[in-house]
């Protein structure tokens, strides 16, 4: 039996390494994907608490959680698409019209 | 199971209309593709019946959908503010130039307007953190979309983007937080939550951790500094009518979320007694300290960065970041009073700061510009158009007689009863702050002579009429505010507390 600690450790270093891609890729795409790992450090979060509690809420949110990230996901690579038609650039740092 | 569904359906009419409302623009849009001025009148409907309906259920107080939502006087209130933004937002689209040039998807536009009215409106009613979280995403994956409107403009796309990694990394945070507070106390609800936290078993520090993580979702929402930086990139390049919306109904939709999670959530009931200004807290959360600090800086840097803004929209980007100061002022007290005064302040900011935004995409239609600069010589050029943008601005300020100082006056009064006068100094400081940023444009119109020759600016009577509903309510709510008042004072009453 893994006690609970290691999951939540284990999904707090997923989240952290989230966190810093956000922080230091250039890359939006790649950013995004970032954020998608943070997300599912959260649902591992969720599961390993619903499992230990014995309580069915946590992974309820979990399956919701996956359809707003499949859902963000769409809505996320057509603005990608979007930009990129307009810039022909999808790099952070490239993104700077609007500032101050 | 199914029972307690049917028995909540009657309780979300309003809801249910707006969703009907989506559906048929949708529809029709595909079936109709000319005619935008039918898209226009089907989606004012729709959303004016929501209203009616709305109106018509007042004292409607119950918990809905497994505790899911509830419906009380506080939410009921919210919707009617998101309502009523909705509605002149979806007017103010029909004139403005900018949406109206992409004639293919307009049926999309008027769609994703009222899919985020939607998803505000059961932000505002969410009892869970679970419906939070997804009427949160409902909010923001449409308002994404819509932001980005404006597909060859490279300002919508990259505002678009910026709105879309923010939102999406602090929605991330603020799961982490549901996931620890989860944990912790073993429930979603949020009465339970309060439950198991009265009987202080808790981690204080985990649950400090979690709640701060909550609070950047929030944060984000409301655009509190430092969770800001998103909001004036969006707001300039959004469509103005958007801006219009996502400054009003989604700062209000945000604010109901926060101030029902926090009185529901960190409550001492145990403690209450009738006629206390102060609500007992839970021991151990520094809710009083946090919120000072947040409203503090959010005012201080909305109005400070204001100040160099040449740009209109920007200017009032960073104008509405500073009136959430203001209003987490209101929080900061933690007291009824305090919160009526927020409800109020956000009655008296639908009608100013819509109107600010609609003054400003009638000059940028005729002028093709957002420069402050570009505003010179309109007082003699469109001297209606010019006044009221002069009067929305002193409102904005919060100088009397119009509404802003009725709202400010409120937030101010209740800090001071609560005894927290340095944080209301800091608040009049902060006015007089931004009266030097909102005469700015004032001086432009109306001090300065145009460069270009002085033609004058005719706009059509219908756009003129849509200006004197927002008007008249700016001037009119400052003189004749007692019905407010006590509008307020019912409403701040919420489901399952004294």
């Amino acid at each position: 039996m893994i006690p609970l600690s290691h999951y939540l450790l284990l999904s707090a270093v997923i989240f952290s390494v989230g966190v810093v891609g956000v922080m230091t890729r250039r890359n939006a795409i790649v950013v995004f994907m970032c954020i998608e790992l943070m997300l599912n450090s959260v649902n591992l979060t969720l599961v390993a608490f619903s499992s230990y509690l014995g309580d069915a809420t946590g992974q309820m949110l979990v399956f919701f959680v996956m359809v707003v990230a499949a859902a963000e996901a769409a809505v996320g690579l057509a603005i990608v698409i979007s930009l990129f038609r307009n810039k022909q650039t999808v790099n952070i740092d490239d993104i700077n019209i609007l500032k101050w | 199971m199914i029972n307690q569904v049917l028995q909540s359906l009657p309780y979300i009419v309003p809801e249910l209309i707006v969703t009907g409302t989506l559906c048929l623009v949708l529809l029709l849009s595909l079936m109709m593709r000319k005619k935008s001025d039918l898209l226009v009148f089907v989606a004012a409907l729709g959303l004016f019946a929501a209203l009616a309906v709305l109106t018509s259920q007042p004292f409607a107080s119950a918990c809905l959908f497994f505790k899911m939502t509830v419906i009380d006087p506080f939410s009921q209130f919210f919707k009617l503010v998101i309502l009523f933004a909705a509605l002149i937002v979806v007017l103010m689209s029909r004139f403005s130039d900018e949406v109206n040039q992409i004639k293919k998807s307009l049926g999309e536009y008027y769609f994703l307007v009222v899919s985020m009215t939607l998803g505000m409106m059961f932000m505002v009613s969410a009892s869970n953190l679970l419906m939070m979280y997804l009427s949160l995403e409902l909010t923001s994956l449409t308002s994404y979309v819509v932001v980005g409107f404006i597909k060859q403009s490279k300002n919508s796309s990259e505002a678009s983007l910026k709105y879309l990694l923010y939102g999406a990394f602090s929605s991330g945070v603020m799961l982490y937080g549901i996931s620890i507070i989860y944990g912790l106390t073993g429930t979603m609800e949020l009465s339970g939550i309060n439950q198991v936290l009265a009987q202080g078993s808790a981690n204080t520090a985990m649950l400090l951790i979690g709640g701060i993580m909550l609070l950047v979702g929030f944060g984000y929402k409301i655009s509190a500094v430092p969770f800001h930086f998103w909001t004036p990139d969006v707001y300039e390049g959004a469509p103005t009518t958007i801006t219009a919306f996502l400054s009003v109904a989604s700062k209000a939709a945000g604010f109901a979320m926060l101030m029902r999670a926090l009185k529901i959530m960190f409550l001492d009931s145990s403690a209450l007694e009738i006629g206390n200004e102060f609500w007992p807290l839970i021991h151990g959360i520094p809710v009083v300290e946090i919120l000072s600090v947040l409203a503090v800086l959010t005012m201080t840097i909305g109005n400070l960065v204001a100040l160099w803004q040449d740009n209109v929209k920007r200017l009032l980007a960073y104008s509405s970041i500073a009136q959430a100061g203001y209003m987490l002022l209101g929080l900061a007290t933690i007291s009824n009073e305090g919160y009526s005064a927020v409800m109020l302040y956000f009655i008296v900011y639908l009608f100013m700061n819509l109107g600010a935004f609609y003054v400003a995409m009638l000059i940028s239609n005729t002028l093709g510009s957002e420069n402050i600069h570009d505003y010179k010589g309109l007082g003699r050029r469109a001297p209606f158009l010019s006044v009221s943008m002069a009067v929305f601005l002193v409102s904005l300020t919060g100088i009397p007689p119009t509404a802003g100082f009725i709202g400010k006056w409120m937030i101010f009064l209740s800090l001071i009863n609560v005894k927290m006068i340095g944080l209301a100094v800091i608040g009049v400081l902060n006015s007089v702050v931004s009266l030097y940023y909102y005469l700015r444009i004032v001086r432009n119109m109306f001090l300065h002579e145009g460069e270009k020759e002085e033609v004058a600016i005719r706009y059509p009577l219908a756009q003129q009429l849509l200006l004197l509903c927002l008007m008249v309510p700016t001037l009119y709510f400052g003189i004749f505010f007692n019905p407010l008042i006590e509008l307020v004072q019912f409403s701040v009453q919420m489901f399952g507390i004294k």
